[in-house]
């Protein structure tokens, strides 16, 4: 194509962003196609569904901290599930578990996480104008929002919303007799969920598309920001994995409504024996872990992406081993897949299947070892900044490690049969997913606020909540481990019916009232957050001095994100502190031609590419008549 | 009362680190940007110091926390294969706990070592393939090591029973176990059938099986002998549920239409324990671990471990299923009737007695017998 025909479509692109520009309210703001939007509408909706499932937490941990509290005063928010005596219902008890699980997992950092930021960051870190499809976008987030009224609307049931734990094992689950949670509340669960796989799928398909087909001139895949690629792979182990979660949850509901025995055998329930046999709650076990384990690197590798780059930004440092982090990430991605089995070493499975998955299990602390090694280097020698997003990012770091190893432990399936479902586990996840996820958030929300809505976070109040909340998390979640080694199982109401369980009573005391601190330093970043959206100082061009393209668009994008050309990419996003450059950073959209002085001789060899890649197809969704 | 102290210590750790921000602000005033455009580092300082804080004092709690907390870890198993699973649990524990250390002592010291100077640039170093080559090459290697002994571990545990291990089944309902003992005069379960479960054959006995017809239940309590290969069968009637013996380090998933299986030996019996601990109450416990509903939290099964010769005495004493409920005498073909009336309790209280020695004698040699 040559360049004076790209030129005519810059123009004819600018007469026809005059006519885009004006959709009403609705279009604008509520059913829009617009990446950006659609993002913050992801974002506040995981806001929402954090502050309530963290504070669904705290109920729990008060009953578990001071099982002789007299909570009546929750009495007008929880009504008929606190006893005349003050009491929780035990049923409640489990059902707030599942509830807690079910929401952070999939609503807070699944929904919340990786629809926020691949949505906002996707098309402005690789030169796009929006997502490949910007309806099927938006019809992701509404399929979300729908799966999100649904489960809202379970919790209000007389019989209570799901309460078999977020792994709903049948047939606890399946059977409408076996628990109060099982009722109406299962069933929507299971359509709550239906949908969610829905909204994750659209989603998925549309970053994936993008990411293939969209990238601006000379934004080849070796030059890709390792958010990009934490993007990309996430969505794909989710497109992989989610069709099965969705195919558990059907036979489920067959099994519920249609008196199908898939997961159900030799049953004798409430007086009275069931017709079914030949099932197998077994499978059900393997279709949801299949879907159970890469989702939980669904949940953490965003936040590795997110960490990669502002580690790199603040430290003003490229990433160390860029290629290495691609290929880690690639790594686990690829073993996220054949190790699900290692949260069932014992439900009876042949034991020589337990002793492969022990294997592949823990195949996969090397290339997770790898990365933390490379995020230390990438300090090491830094001029670090202490942005509130850098703070969020190295306790990523320190949780991803921490929470990391004791995965060796419970890999190691002769080990795992003391700790299975013990506080052991709850230790190992909470803190290497539930934490570290949530610090990849918040590192991103701190990080990306100025270009989300033109204005700056409080700093001094980011710092502030970092500590709070990395002191806070430790002091919750570092104590389970003694509780978990001491044998306590996970899901219990109350610790007093044993003897074994008798001890630690103050120990438990001590974590929930770390967990309520925890829970209240949240507040300083919801005032922190929507104070800045209306007051916050303005943004400037480009505050943290970083490399990738979101930076080149004007400070609130509009509709189409630059308003002439999309920038063309020469080099990687990571060229901080150059030597020879008088800054100590160079935007990828900086040709190697203008940086003479900083070129390492490679670098030098690809002044030539340089025209071929102005010269390329601008790929510019706007510039097709539309 | 220590927690309290360090619940306080924390409070006055976020306040002082709020008073220090505060002072922070105030000295440099509201943000300062120099000439060039550059926003320099907000309290980058203090967030740097803090990292050496919370490394020094997050040390410290790591070990003062474990060493208070040791105490009311469990006791060293009481099985054979729990002890070695405990040794690798340290073990592992141990190597673990060096990595553990080392990154997050180098992931805040470098934070505040390299923290931001003015006019400083930071070292251009992208990669260096030995350095990656090696991090990539050790973990491996330790991860070998801690597969292997773990694989070795796990295979034995999961070995085929001895041939002469005493067998058990435990059945997990809502909300509690049932536990049937092969009976004194064979060491074989009868056969069962979720179908045939009732009020009273909770656990479905199959009576036309002869194997059944010494068999006998009980629900507050497992006994097992000393030193003995043991065999728990393990089923459940309604939902999920896991056997738990937090003392044998022992776990399995009971699972409807799906029986598993647990094999242990228990060298430490209850008698020992109690003396062991100073604590004439203990006992050992058994547990659900897996969730099942309301009454998850208290399915509490008493586990008792005596010297053989009381175990045989005990068994002896107890009435079979059939003695029990005289009326499933129905359920038993005609061809075995004959064979079942002899577990059955006689009509006339005289006839009783002697019926019930003949049983007692005949266990002991039945049991021997199956020894073989
Ligand atoms: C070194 C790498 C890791 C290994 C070897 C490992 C191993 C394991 C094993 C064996 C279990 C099952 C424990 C049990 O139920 O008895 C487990 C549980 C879990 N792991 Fe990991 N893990 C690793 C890293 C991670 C990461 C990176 C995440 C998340 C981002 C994660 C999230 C979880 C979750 C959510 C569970 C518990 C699920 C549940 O039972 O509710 N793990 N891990
Ligand atoms: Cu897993
Ligand atoms: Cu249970």
């Amino acid at each position: 194509m040559s360049t004076l025909s790209t030129g005519t479509d810059v123009v004819v692109y600018e007469e026809e962003h005059v006519h885009h520009d004006d959709p009403n309210f609705w279009r604008k703001y509520i059913f829009s196609e617009d990446h950006k939007v659609i993002a913050k509408q992801y974002l506040i909706t995981g806001i929402f569904w954090a502050m309530l499932g963290i504070a669904m937490s705290v109920v729990f941990r008060i009953q578990l901290g001071f099982p002789d509290a007299d909570i009546s005063w929750l009495k007008p928010v929880l009504g008929q599930w606190i006893s005349e005596t003050g009491k929780l219902d035990p049923n409640f008890y489990l059902a707030l578990v599942t509830m807690h699980g079910t929401i952070m997992v999939f609503f807070v950092l699944t929904a919340g996480l990786s629809g926020t930021f691949s949505n906002f960051l996707i098309p402005l870190q690789i030169g796009a104008r929006d997502m490949a499809s910007g309806f099927l976008n938006m019809l992701s987030y509404w399929f979300f929002f729908t799966a999100s009224v649904v489960m809202f609307a379970s919790l209000f049931l007389q019989t209570g919303p799901a309460a078999g734990g977020w792994v709903v094992y049948p047939p606890l689950s399946a059977l409408p007799q076996a628990h109060l949670g099982s009722e109406l509340g299962m069933s929507l669960w299971l359509i709550s969920m239906a949908l969610f796989i829905v909204s994750q799928l659209l989603g998925g398909i549309n970053y994936i598309t993008t990411v293939i087909n969209l990238r601006t001139r000379g934004m080849t895949f070796n030059k890709l920001p390792l958010t990009i690629w934490a993007f990309l792979i996430t969505a794909v182990l989710g497109l992989i994995s989610f069709p099965v979660l969705l195919s558990a949850a059907l036979l489920l509901i067959f099994d519920r409504n249609f008196g199908t025995s898939f997961y159900l055998s030799e049953i004798y329930i409430a007086g009275e024996a069931l017709p079914n046999v030949g099932g197998s709650p077994i499978l059900f076990q393997h279709l949801f872990w299949f879907l159970g384990h890469p989702e939980v690197y669904i949940v953490l590798l965003p936040a590795l992406g997110i960490t990669s780059e502002i580690i790199a930004t603040n430290s003003r440092k490229p990433i160390f081993g860029y290629r290495a982090m691609i290929a880690s990430l690639l790594g686990i991605a690829f073993l996220a897949f054949i190790v699900w089995a290692h949260h069932m070493f014992v439900t009876g499975m042949n034991p020589f299947l337990g002793s492969v998955f022990m294997f592949l299990t823990l195949i996969i602390a090397v290339p997770s070892a790898v990365k933390a090694f490379n995020y230390i280097t990438t300090l090491w020698k830094g001029n670090i900044v202490f942005t509130p997003a850098m703070l969020f990012s190295i306790g990523l770091v320190s949780f991803f490690v921490s929470g990391g190893l004791t995965g060796i432990i419970l890999g190691n399936s002769a080990l795992d049969i003391q700790l299975h479902d013990t506080y052991f586990v709850v230790a190992h996840f909470h803190i290497v997913m539930g934490a570290a996820s949530a610090f990849g958030f918040f590192a991103g929300v701190y990080h990306w606020f100025p270009k989300m809505f033109g204005r700056m976070m409080n700093n001094t109040l980011g710092q502030i909540h970092f500590w709070m909340t990395f002191i806070g998390v430790y002091l919750v979640f570092f104590p389970l481990h003694y509780i978990g080694i001491a044998g306590f199982p996970r899901r219990y109401y109350q610790f007093t019916t044993y003897d074994f369980t008798s001890s630690y009573t103050d120990l438990n005391m001590f974590v929930t009232v770390a967990a309520i601190l925890t829970f209240f330093a949240q507040f300083i970043f919801i005032y922190n957050f929507f104070s800045s959206i209306f007051t916050g100082k303005r943004s400037p061009q480009n505050p943290w001095r970083s490399n990738t393209l979101e930076w080149t668009t004007p400070i609130k994008p509009g509709h189409g994100n630059w308003p002439g050309e999309i920038p063309a990419v020469y080099r990687w996003s990571y060229d901080y502190s150059k030597p020879g450059a008088a800054e100590d950073f160079i935007p990828q959209n900086v040709p190697y031609s203008q940086t003479l002085e900083s070129n390492l001789p490679h670098e030098n060899e690809e002044i030539k590419m340089e025209a071929e890649i102005e010269a390329q197809n601008f790929n510019d969704q706007f510039d097709q008549p539309h | 009362m220590s927690y309290l102290i360090a619940i306080i210590a924390v409070i006055f750790l976020a306040l002082t680190v709020l008073v220090v921000s505060r002072l922070q602000k105030v000295m440099k005033g509201v943000n300062a940007v120099s000439a060039d455009g550059e926003t320099r580092p907000e309290g980058n300082k203090w967030n740097a110091a803090m990292f050496l804080i919370f490394m020094v004092l997050g040390l410290i709690g790591f070990v003062w926390s474990y060493l208070h907390t040791e105490a009311d870890f469990l006791p060293i198993a009481s099985s054979v294969h729990g002890r070695r699973t405990d040794d690798l649990f340290w073990f592992s524990m141990a190597v673990l706990t060096i990595p553990f250390i080392i990154v997050n002592i180098l992931l805040f010291y470098f934070s505040w070592r390299y923290q931001y100077k003015a006019g400083k640039k930071a070292t251009y170093y992208p990669e260096n393939h030995r350095l990656e080559l090696i991090w990539t090459v050790i973990p491996a290697i330790v991860m070998a090591l801690l597969v292997f002994t773990g694989w070795r571990a796990w295979s034995d545990i999961m070995s085929e029973a001895p041939k002469d291990a005493e067998v058990f089944e435990i059945m997990g309902k809502q909300f509690g176990w049932y536990v049937r003992y092969p009976g004194v005069d064979n060491n074989k379960l009868g056969n069962y059938n979720y179908k045939l479960i009732d009020a009273q054959n909770e656990m479905g006995i199959d009576l036309s099986d002869e194997n059944s017809f010494d068999d006998f239940i009980s629900t507050g309590e497992l006994h097992i002998p000393l030193n003995k290969p043991v065999l728990l069968k393990i089923r459940a009637r309604d939902v999920l549920h896991s056997v738990f013996i937090p003392h044998m380090r022992v776990k399995m998933d009971a699972v409807p239409g799906m029986p598993t299986k647990f094999w242990f030996v228990a060298d430490k019996s209850t008698a020992e324990m109690k003396a062991e601990l100073n604590n004439p109450d203990f006992d050992y416990e058994i547990a659900c671990t897996e969730i099942c509903g309301t009454g998850h939290f208290s399915m509490r099964l008493r586990l008792i471990v005596e010297d053989e010769a009381s175990y045989r005495r005990w068994m002896a004493e107890q009435k079979t299923f059939l003695e029990t409920y005289p009326d499933y005498l129905a359920k038993v073909p005609d061809n075995l009737k004959a064979k079942a009336m002899k577990y059955a309790p006689a009509e006339a209280p005289a006839v009783a007695n002697p019926d019930s020695t003949t049983a007692q004698a005949g266990g002991g040699m039945g049991t021997s017998a199956s020894f073989r």
